[in-house]
């Protein structure tokens, strides 16, 4: 399996993403942001840090690079996408998930290690954990309070879209809410680094917990 | 043309930093501040004004989270 990682100026999570891909036993694909073309790979992470310095709102301008557009069709045929932490605000600002994120309510930069639950393992990005399983993944963002209307918020809790929920909830979400999914439950979106803890040399490997989880939702 | 855009978080919206603001002020001595709201000034040039409200749907505000108003200064 071929997994394509974006590189936006300003993402600085892109090469342990790329790292933690080839961990989770597949192979690594940079994908300029510039260039319209995601090379024929099987699945998408858009990784953390600050594109384009977070200017206007933490991706707002990251969301009308060339590459989203086949991302977007990617996303529409079913394609895996994952967004962690500043992709997470990427794919919410290109409406490919729900809700936005906001200033967390302590108004701090957040760089922690964190308790959360999988909610659900019927995504392509959680197929390969177990039900209710925790996981200790790391946290750095300064918007990363989950906001959705009410209605979108019961929504996604009766669908079962909340795909990570944080046991101590650090910025403020919604519901306690670390990750959510979009209708088809290929694209997901997390505010927690999986790929910061893919090395037992970094501490901890558990966030390949999750990495792998796509070879096993893709059957590969 | 000059357009002035104002965004702001919508009603009811959490605004951590009116809420930091807010704090501030009585630390300085400013009493009687009841909210305060924190949102953003975007000035520009441009030919026409007809596609100003779409810029404004489409990249200055986020309107899940936020509302705009603009105005035409000069």
């Amino acid at each position: 399996m071929r997994i394509g990682v974006t590189v936006f100026p300003g993402s600085n999570c892109d090469r342990d993403a790329l790292y933690g891909v080839e961990r989770a036993g597949a192979e690594a694909v940079e994908l300029w942001h510039a260039d319209a073309d995601l090379k024929g790979v099987d699945a998408v992470i858009v990784p953390g840090g600050f594109s384009y310095g977070d200017y206007l709102r933490p991706g707002a301008i990251a969301r009308f690079a060339n590459i989203m557009d086949p991302l977007e069709e990617f996303a529409k045929d079913g394609g895996p996408i994952l967004g962690v932490c500043n992709g997470f605000q990427v794919l919410t600002e290109a409406h490919l998930l729900p809700g936005a994120l906001l200033r967390n309510t302590n108004m701090r930069f957040i760089c922690d290690r964190v308790h959360v639950r999988v909610e659900t393992v019927d995504t392509l990005w959680t197929a390969g954990c177990d039900p209710g399983e925790e996981l200790t993944l790391p946290v750095a963002h300064n918007e990363g309070n989950y906001f959705a209307d009410p209605e979108t918020l019961s929504r996604l809790e009766e669908e079962g879209r909340v795909v990570l929920r944080y046991l101590e909830n650090p910025n403020g979400s919604a519901n306690d809410i670390a990750g959510v999914c979009n209708e088809n439950r290929n694209v997901v979106g997390i505010m927690p680094h999986p790929e910061r803890v893919s090395d037992p040399a970094l501490g901890s490997d558990e966030g390949l917990r999750i990495l792998r989880s796509v070879l096993v939702g893709a059957g590969v | 043309m000059k357009i002035r855009v104002l965004v702001r978080p919508k009603a009811g919206i959490l605004d951590p930093q009116g809420e930091a603001v807010k704090n501030a002020l009585p630390a300085l001595g400013f009493e009687g501040v009841h909210t305060v709201h924190v949102g953003r000034l975007v000035e520009m040039e441009v030919e026409s004004a007809d596609e100003v409200d779409a810029m404004c749907r489409r990249l200055l505000s986020n309107p899940t989270i936020e509302e705009y108003e603009w105005e035409v200064i000069g």
